[in-house]
């Protein structure tokens, strides 16, 4: 059994606002899922599937149906981080396979620009070994960005070269956090905050949301939006391995495999992809695991704009993703799959649109690179 | 030197006893009983067989897979994987050493920090 062609992403949606101070959690989620349902031409009601992940408020589900008076007859909240709702796709696409659902509702929102952080739960068990030495996000990957440089020989100068072609692709952006276009030089004049990362190697923090509409081919066709088709999809964990620690590769190595094949096509077949961008280490270390360069060659590979649009072989992030535009939430997998639906569309901006493009990757890493992660990969295709 | 505030380790059945040891100076690891393995962090049941596992102790030194320096917090510090000698690598803060020097590769060796509530940590200064 495949989800390949068994379900169509139909409505997408990211909020405009990147601080919300005047709005609930809860509030944001809703806002998204009214603009995807815009979009996609279908209202409230023919919603009976709702996915969500950890950043929905309350009991995630639960809450979010009575919130929002959703009546559903399927549901799944499996939370990976970042990468939940690449996942979500995943199993969207599964569930209307089977039969559970016929139009699924995903949203994500938050906002930890204007609230406190949750307090994660002591009782997971890695945090008696991890917490007493000061992990955060920002460290956990830099010891990734370490090691790939002492065994690859990756530099500071590679790493900029992500955040300058966001750079480039998010000046086009009205919405986006961060409009300047950038340099190398800049990037590396910018503070080091956790070696060898330098601030402007880091995401944006943001307020905010998204939302997508999955349904089946039946749905699909009665709906006036172009038909973007999910024909592939893998998810994966990777994790200290029982102290067998190898920071050099991502989960990605799993599920890109997996998609690639379900889709049955290849990365040189890519027009486009969005790429999750916690950090430019998450963007070189996934390339290189999807199979886009060989690994340790990533550095190369991002070199002199090759993920520019129109300047390079491999545009991505085109919104300017999580690097200068928006990562709702500490989340950016959402945004990766909206940007992806927008160019198979046609309706990226002009100034970064990739002509006639027809197969796109969207692939995020959740949770942290340096001790555990989720990993998910979807392969979409424009279909007439 | 001023020294970053080390939170409480959260103890649990299945590892007080690592910490009551921790307080004596001697540095545990679990060994399986079936397939013969050490790992880290330590578990009850071993993460490669599901055998059960029993406490040893280790000397303490190993070398520096991977590390990084927090330069902008109120106290900088270093923290990274130690691989420790013949055993598992494991997550740990570096302490008493130049920040500007640390290496990956680095010969490294356990230097127990004291946590807020006066847990001892194991972290690993210069060998």
């Amino acid at each position: 059994m495949t989800i390949k062609n068994h379900a169509y992403i139909m409505g997408a949606y990211e909020h405009p606002t990147r601080k919300a101070p005047d709005k609930s959690t809860a509030q944001l989620h809703a806002e998204c899922a009214r603009g995807a349902l815009a979009d996609a031409g279908l209202t409230k009601d023919d919603v009976d599937g709702y996915f969500c992940a950890g950043d929905a408020p309350g009991m995630g589900p639960l809450s979010m149906a009575e919130y929002m008076d959703l009546r559903l007859r399927h549901m799944d909240a499996t939370d990976i981080g970042g990468s939940s709702y690449l996942m979500l796709v995943s199993h969207a696409a599964q569930a209307i396979a089977a039969g559970k659902c016929s139009v699924a509702l995903i949203t994500l929102a938050g906002r930890p620009r204007s609230e406190k952080p949750r307090v994660p739960n002591p009782m997971q068990p890695e945090a008696p070994w991890e917490w007493p030495y000061g992990i955060a996000t920002l460290n956990a990957y830099a010891l990734c960005a370490q090691r790939h440089m002492y065994e690859y020989g990756t530099t500071s100068e590679q790493l900029a070269w992500i955040k300058v072609a966001a750079s480039h692709h998010a000046q086009h952006n009205p919405h986006a956090m961060l409009r300047d276009v950038v340099t190398v030089e800049e990037v590396l004049a910018s503070p080091m905050v956790a070696d060898p990362l330098h601030r402007m190697d880091c995401c944006v923090v943001s307020d905010g949301g998204g939302a997508l509409i999955v349904t089946s081919p039946e749905v699909a066709r009665g709906l006036k939006r172009p038909l973007v088709s999910v024909i592939g999809a893998g998810e994966s964990v990777k994790h200290t391995m029982g102290g067998r620690v190898d920071l050099t590769y991502s989960a990605a190595r799993v599920s890109g495999p997996i998609a690639f094949a379900e889709a049955g096509v290849t990365q040189a077949d890519i027009q486009y992809a969005s790429i999750y961008d916690s950090f430019t280490i998450t963007v070189l270390m996934q390339l290189e695991d999807l199979g886009f360069c060989e690994k340790g060659q990533g550095g190369r590979f991002v070199a002199d704009g090759n993920l520019i649009s129109g300047v390079g072989k491999l545009p991505f992030n085109t919104d300017g993703g999580g690097l200068c535009n928006n990562h709702p939430a500490n989340r950016g997998g959402i945004t990766k799959i909206i940007e992806a639906v927008r160019q198979l569309r046609g309706e990226a901006h002009p100034a970064v649109q990739v002509p006639n493009c027809s197969l796109a990757l969207a692939h995020g890493t959740g949770g942290l690179l340096g001790t555990r992660h989720g990993s998910a990969t979807l392969i979409l295709e424009r279909q007439s | 030197m001023t020294q970053r505030t080390i939170s409480a380790p959260i103890m649990t059945p299945e590892t007080e006893h690592f910490w009551q040891a921790a307080r004596e100076g001697r540095f545990l690891l679990r060994r399986c009983t079936a397939c013969g393995e050490t790992h880290w962090y330590p578990r009850a049941i071993c993460p490669f067989c599901l055998g059960e596992t029993v406490w040893e102790e280790h000397a303490g030194g190993g070398t520096i897979y991977s590390w990084t320096v927090m330069r902008r917090e109120a106290v900088p510090y270093a923290m990274g994987y130690v691989t420790l000698d013949d055993g598992p690598t494991m997550l740990t803060d570096f302490v008493g050493i130049d920040l500007d020097a640390l290496k990956i590769g680095m010969r490294v060796k356990l230097a127990w920090s004291t946590a807020v509530d006066g847990a001892k940590v194991p972290s690993f200064t210069s060998a």
